[in-house]
Parts: structure tokens; sequence; C-alpha cells
């Protein structure tokens, strides 16, 4: 298949690895990859923190870029949240504001827009995809990868069949970890107690990794994680199904 | 709830995160009820189907509310109550008041309801010379304690059991040698209400459903002080807020169904009355039906915001709430806290007072996988912050935001600002990390380390590695 | 019919409710049994109450609106009811003339009920047309009975009795 990467500003921005991970995986598995380059942000911190005609135009421009190459066979992205607001929530949002086109096209793009994991298991039917990671890992299952997105237990299947990999359940999994887009700095104080108590049950585990589906879910549980003085290290998945021997 | 300072969820909720006891008492507390509630709606093979047809019935009586309140009062009448529309609070508490003085009535007790809360009944009825005795224990503990209700079902979770002996004992129970234990301290209410039951002149309750096709008020309860309030005084009052009334006797069968699952995880209630009108020789005399607009009619209007006024106050959106179970419910300022309150508060009563409520949510959407009638709490939640920022955003962020917005409309563009994010981090990192990031963003490094903006970010090396990609 | 009537005692025996299965014939004993176990002196009865359901060695009183303060003189109430409901374990009380008003089954201490098991319906959707039909028509009150008062106010503890009988005793007849 021809494969679009959807990187993400974040990934783009702070993860850059895991999208170099994504690409050594879908051509591991003898797919092509490309990149437009024109990309740049889906919306979704815009109209998470309400400034949806900003959020609008941006996505107006996401599903330009993403949905003009015709030979495209999907289009595969690291974080969960950014396809399930361009998939699932964009076309609702657009057309509460009366861009009916937008909705349309948004939604067909969804029609071949994936979450990773979601993509491997679900799109390809692969859950092997020639991983060796010798770690002990416990998976924080994000609240849009499995409340918007729905990607199931997509990433368990992957992780189940690294070699190496030791899958420890997380305590209270499905309880969210405090990101929330700029709810993390608005309301800083809960937040980090929702942090604390996700880190603490990470820690609890005795895992030396801990893996999502969402880079930054990732990014505020690794920067709790260091905060607090922790070994445990936040990794994304992609990195970990990328990864082919110790290191 | 009247025109004030906006209020500072932030700043509320940063308080009671200190307080450790408020804080272990609502994880017990809520803790314990999602259990039940998972176990009894667990029972319900058909649960999915029976949301959907409680959202169905609710939508489309709020579609015809008019109608429907028009058919309501027309057979509550036919029956034999007297029903009162109420636009606002003071309304409502005219109205209230009126009756208890019109009858010579100066003690009244009172079932537990929020929309008296809302409309603070007690004190209006005070200001007019009338005692309005709590019957609930949660609300008696929460009166005696001259607090306020910090969740919408068990109001007094706040509490623990010394805290209460201690309200007790300096009030209800003077003298007394009192225990701790729950049943002790029960059983002290009991008395002390009692006595208050087989005297009041006048009893007052709220409405978990009304039915209008044949006037029916429905109202639901563990304690038997309802059924105290409703048949041994011989004049009753119930204030209903508009948005509770359904089209027929088998909506509020199908919602009987829900509430007390969603609510107390118990199959039903220990008692539910269905109340039509008057019946000589059993129960009141007269009954008034006060009906409540109160701001409902604002949410009314919006398209997507009305889909709040499908609530039925059974909190299991709150008790798996991680915002509110770490913070409770005083710290939302509103007598609707939680998920519910965030969505429902700034419609009914203003965005200037409540624009961060819808901000007040890490958008999980926890809530809405519990809702009985399938309110789509984040995306209310959504919609409301874009009104928020419509109507109350401050400069400075909308600048940031249109900042964003620009340096995300081009590639080269965005490239420049990852460069320019790069150069500012700098100075800012130490052993790799940013510690410490200044205002605005200062609130991510009060508790986590930032990683920052990689060496080489994925364009750049896809650009190194692969060579430029034509667009 | 037996699986509904089998439910229906599971639960009210879950909801710390008393219950006694007797034959038509034996209601009379049944109640002046409960009522000599619990030392009743007077016993609340609607004026409706079939008179081979009244016991013997109880003083009977007819509720012929009695006040509250009379009510709260009371020992004990004995009522039938309209119908009752397997699945909540619940009495359903619509002011049938065995019904009763309102105020007696809930004031006296000690409440007896007496439940044909043709009455038992499987579940609230079985029950609500029956219900719903006395309300259209007659305007009737109802009070649906799930176990005895409780509350769970207090660090959710649940504590039962409350403001309704602490005890509830069904008879239930065959």
């Amino acid at each position: 298949m021809r494969v679009a990467l959807f990187i993400t500003c974040v990934a783009d921005t702070l993860f850059p690895e895991t999208g170099q991970s994504v690409v050594r995986v879908l051509e591991r598995l003898g797919h092509e990859v490309v990149f437009p380059a024109e990309q740049t942000c889906c919306g979704q911190m815009h109209v998470n923190s309400g400034y949806r005609i900003g959020a609008l135009k941006l996505a107006r421009r996401f599903v330009d870029v993403m949905g003009r190459d015709d030979g495209v066979d999907a289009v595969v992205s690291p974080s969960s949240s950014c396809v399930g607001w361009v998939r699932e929530l964009l076309p609702g949002v657009a057309r509460e504001a009366g861009q009916e086109q937008l909705a349309r096209d948004a939604e067909a793009l969804g029609g071949r827009l994936f979450e990773l994991s979601e993509f491997l298991v679900r799109r390809l039917g692969v859950e092997d995809v020639g991983a060796s990671y010798p770690r002990r890992v416990t998976l924080h299952p994000t609240c849009h990868s499995q409340r918007v997105t729905r990607v199931g237990d997509a990433p368990q299947r992957l992780l189940a069949r690294v070699r190496g990999l030791e899958l420890l359940e997380l305590p209270e999994a499905a309880e969210c970890c405090g990101f929330g887009g700029t709810f993390s700095i608005k309301n800083a104080d809960v937040s980090l107690a929702m942090l604390a108590d996700k880190c603490a049950n990470i820690v609890a585990t005795g895992a030396d990794v801990v893996t999502a589906v969402d880079p930054s879910c990732l990014l505020n549980i690794g920067g709790g994680l260091s905060r607090m003085g922790a070994s445990v290290k936040a990794v994304h998945l992609a990195d970990i199904l990328a990864a082919e021997g110790a290191s | 709830m009247s025109r004030g300072h906006p209020h500072d969820f932030p700043a509320a909720a940063r308080e009671a995160l200190a307080d450790a006891q408020l804080r272990a008492n609502l994880r017990g507390a809520t803790q314990t009820i999602r259990a039940r509630r998972a176990t009894a709606v667990a029972e319900l093979p058909d649960f999915e189907e029976l949301r959907e047809q409680a959202r169905r019935v609710k939508d489309d009586a709020l579609g015809r509310l008019d109608e429907l309140l028009d058919e309501f009062q027309a057979a509550a009448e036919a029956a034999g109550a007297r029903v009162h529309r109420a636009p606002d609070a003071a309304a409502a508490n005219d109205i209230v008041a009126g009756i208890a003085r019109d009858h010579g009535v100066t003690e009244l007790v009172k079932m537990k309801s929020l929309a008296t809360d809302e409309i603070g009944l007690d004190a209006a009825l005070a200001a007019a010379g009338v005692e309005a005795v709590e019957t609930d224990l949660a609300e008696l503990i929460v009166q005696l304690a001259g607090d306020t209700a910090s969740h919408i079902l068990v109001p007094a979770v706040h509490y623990s059991r010394g805290q209460v002996r201690d309200l007790f004992v300096r009030t209800i129970a003077r003298g007394q040698e009192l225990s701790d234990d729950p049943r002790d301290l029960a059983e002290v209410s009991r008395l002390y209400l009692r006595e208050r039951f087989l005297r009041a002149g006048m009893g007052v309750t709220g409405a978990n459903v009304g039915a209008a096709e044949t006037g029916t008020v429905c109202v639901v309860e563990n304690e038997g002080n309802g059924r105290m309030c409703t048949t041994l005084p011989p004049l009753l009052v119930t204030v209903m807020g508009i948005e509770k009334v359904v089209p027929t006797l088998d909506d509020l069968g199908l919602l009987l169904r829900l509430l007390p699952r969603s609510a107390t995880g118990e199959r039903l209630s220990s008692y539910v009355s269905l109340l039509t009108g008057v019946t000589p020789g059993d129960g009141p005399r007269e009954y008034h039906i006060v009906l409540l607009d109160n701001g409902r009619r604002n949410a009314l209007a919006d398209p997507v915001g009305r889909q709040a006024l499908r609530c039925i106050r059974c909190s299991a959106c709150l008790n798996v709430c991680p915002v509110y179970t770490r913070v409770g419910g005083h710290a939302y300022g509103s007598i609707y806290p939680g998920p519910i309150g965030a969505i429902l508060t700034p419609q009914l009563w203003g965005m200037e007072r409540y624009a961060k409520l819808p901000f007040a949510s890490s958008l999980c959407g926890a809530c809405a996988e519990v809702c009985p009638v399938g309110i789509d709490i984040p995306q209310v939640l959504l919609h409301l912050r874009a009104r928020a920022v419509r109507e109350q955003a401050p400069a400075p962020e909308r600048a940031l935001f249109g900042a964003a917005a620009w340096a995300f409309g081009s590639p080269w563009r965005f490239a420049a600002a990852q460069k320019a994010g790069r150069s500012a981090e700098a100075p800012l990192t130490r052993g790799g990390l940013v510690r410490r990031l200044p205002a605005p963003l200062a609130g991510w490094t009060q508790g986590r380390d930032l990683r920052p903006v990689a060496r080489e970010t994925f364009r750049e090396w896809w650009t190194r590695e692969r060579g430029a990609e034509a667009p | 019919m037996t699986a509904a009537v089998d439910l229906f005692v599971q639960r009210l025996e879950a909801q710390k409710t008393e219950v006694r299965r007797v034959a038509a014939s034996g209601v009379a004993a049944a109640v002046a049994g409960v009522c000599a176990a619990r030392r009743t002196g007077r016993l609340g009865v609607p004026p409706g109450l079939p008179a081979e359901w009244r016991p013997a060695g109880v003083a009977v009183v007819e509720d012929h609106d009695l006040t509250p303060a009379e009510l709260d003189a009371l020992d004990a109430a004995l009522t039938g009811c309209t119908l009752a409901i397997a699945e909540t374990g619940s009495l359903v009380l619509a002011a049938g003339a065995a019904d009763g008003r309102r105020a007696l089954s809930l004031v006296p201490d000690v409440y007896l009920c007496v439940v044909a098991e043709d009455q038992v319906e499987p579940d609230l959707p079985a029950a609500m047309p029956r219900i719903a039909g006395l309300i259209r028509e007659e305007g009737r009150p109802v009070v649906f009975v799930s176990g005895p008062s409780a509350t769970s106010d207090i660090e959710l503890q649940r504590v039962e009795g409350v403001h309704g009988p602490r005890q509830l005793v069904i008879l239930l007849v065959s």
C-alpha cells in the first residue's frame, strides 16, 4: 500500500523518533510511505480550547493537504486523539458551523484515516510486526483512543507479539492521565493530581516502560515520571514496534 | 444564583485539592457508588436500548415542552392540584412563601430537592418567618452545619462520621453521649424529625419526573421522609423544574428503571411515590405544583446545549469524573457540579459568571459512557468552550491562539516557529529537559518536566534522509 | 408465575424483609403470630381490610382518618396491596380498599402486608400498565415499597430503618 504519514504537530516537534518508527514499521511490512510535507496541524488544540473558527480553518487546510493525493491508500498517524478529532468529531463540528463541504471532505478522508495500531490490526490484519523489545512494559489506554477513536485492544494485540516483551497490567488503567490539552495548564492543580495517581499506578507495576498511542499523553506522563525521578520511561507504541533488538 | 463575580474554578479547585479529608471522603464514596452502579446496570441486558429510548423520550419532550407543560397543568388541575408557573427563583419563592402565609404555616418539612436549593427556598422562607426543616439526613446535616451540598445525590459526602457526630452533639443531640456509628446517628435524626413530621402544617418536595398525561409527580427516596412530607401534612407543595416533564406514565416508568440503578446502584429505591392531584382522605387536602423555569429556557434555546436538560439528576457522571472526584461539588460554585454542572450551570445562569466551568474537564469522556439519557457531555463542553471564547476570552489568550493558527497556516511558518521555539528553549534547558516555563505556560512545569524541541524535527529528518517531497 | 414468586421472595429476603408463606385461611393466625412475637398492642388496618385477615388477641384499630399522633400511637399496621413486583422486591399500594391510605403503611414501626401469589408481576414493565390504568382512570395515589427505609448518607454506609417502618413482614398467600 501507499501510506501517507500524518505526523502531527506534537510528534513532528517533540517526538520525531516516533515518526521515524512509524515509517520503519510500515516499510518493514512492505508498504510505501510518503510524507505530505505541507501538513502542519489538524486543529485539535484549537477546537479543544474553544477557538472553533481557527480550528476549522486549520482542519480545512489539513483535509486538503492529506486528501489531495488520490494514490494514497491510507493516512496513518501515531496520535489517536488527532485521528479521533478529524474522523469522529470534525464532521459534526463543521456541520454545526454550516460548513457542509468540509464535513463531507472530512468524512471522505476519515474513511481511510487511521491511528497506527488500528491500521495494523484492523486494516492490515497484522499483529506480529517483527519487533523485539525485551522489557517490562505497561500500557496506558488513552481516553481518546478508547472512547473517541475506539482502537479497542489493538495496542495490546500488537504488544503481545513483540519478542521478549513482558506486558504488565496497569491498575485503574481507564483513568485519565490528566493531560486534556490546555486543561493541563489552565487547571494545572487538578491535572497534576490526576497525573500523580497515574504515575503512581505506573510505578507500582514495576515496569521499565509505559507506552501509549498518543504522544501528548506520553508527553504528560513522561514529564511527570521525570519530575518525580522515576526510572520508568514513556515510550510510544510505534517505537516499541520499530525496535528489532536489545538496546 | 445571582450575577456576581465570575466563578474561579481553578482557584476553588486548588483549595479543595489541599483538603485531604475531603479528598479521602470523596474518593471512598464515589468509588463505592461507581461499583454499585456498574453492578446494577450490568443486570440489564438491554441497558443500551433503554438509554437510547430515554434519550428519545427526553428529546421529544424538550422539543414540545410548552405543549406538555400545558397538558400537565390541565391534567393536574383536573385531578385537584393547583399549578403555578414561576419564571425565576424570586417568583417561585414568593409563590411558596405565599402559600405558607395564606395557611398560617410557620414550620414546614422539606424533602431534598435540588430545584429548591437552586432557588434558595429555605432562606426565602426564613425571611418570611417560615422555618423549613430539611428532612433528608444529608440535607439535615448540611442545614445544621450552615453549609451547602457538595454532591447531587449524597450532599454530605464530604463529612466523615466523626464530623457528623460532632455536629449533632452541637445541635440536635446536645448533651448526649453519641457514638459515631452511622446507625446511632441515623437514630438521632429519626427521633428529631419524627416530631416535626407529625406536627408540620406543610410539606415541600421536588420532583424526579412529571407525567404530562395525568399531571402525575414522581418522587423517589430511600429514607421515608418523602412519604412523610407528602402524606401527613394537610398542605403540600412540589417545586418542579420544567425540564422534568415527559409525555406519558410509560415514559415515567422507563425513567424509573434507569434512575435508581444509575444513581445508587439499586434496582428501585425504597419508596417511590406517584402523586396525582388530591385524593380525599389520603394525603394532603391541598396540593400546589410550582413549575420552575429559572434559566432552563436559555438552555432550551441552544440546539446543541439543550441536551443537558435531559438530565434526571442521577449523578452517575459525578462519580466517574476524575475532576469532580478530586475536588468535590463546592469547587464548581453551583448546586449542579461535576460534568453535568459544567454544561448546565453556564447555560442556566450565564457565561459571564461561569465561563471557566466548561474548561473544568480533561474531556476524558467517562461521563458520557454512564449517562442514562445519553447526554454527550464532551460534545456540549466543546460547544460551550466555543461560546465562552466568543463571549469571554481574554485578549492575550486570543492573541496566542491567533498566532498559533497563523504559524500553522503554512509549512514554512510552522518550520520557522519550530526553530524559533528551539532557540527560545535553549536557555531554559538543563540536562536535556525544560524544568521551568514562563507564564502563561508555567502550569505545565509546575509538576512536569518538558522535552524540548527536538534537535532535528521529523520534517527536517525526512527532508535530509529522503529528499524534499513534492507536495 | 412460580419463577416470579421465587424471585420475589429472594429479593425480599435480601432486603431484610421477613416473608411468611401462608394459606389463604391462615392469614389471621399468621398476623396474630407476628403481633405476638413483636408484642404488638394496637394494630392499625384500613376499614376495607377483609374480615378474615383480622387477628384475634390484638387490638385492631380501623383507620378512620386517624390523626398523625394517633397513627404514631399504633404499634403496627396491616394492609393488602394492589400488586407486587418480583424483580425489585416491591409492594405496590394504590389506595385500593385493602391497601389503605399511604400514611397508615408509613407511620407505625412494624408493617405487615398480605400479598397473594397471583398478584406478583415479574418486573416493572409488566406492572406499569395496571398501575397507569388506575392513575389514568381514577387518579389514585401510588406508592412502591421496596424494603424498609434506609439511608447511606453517612460515609455511604447503609443504615436500615429511618422514617418508614423499620420492620417489614410480608404474608405471601398461595
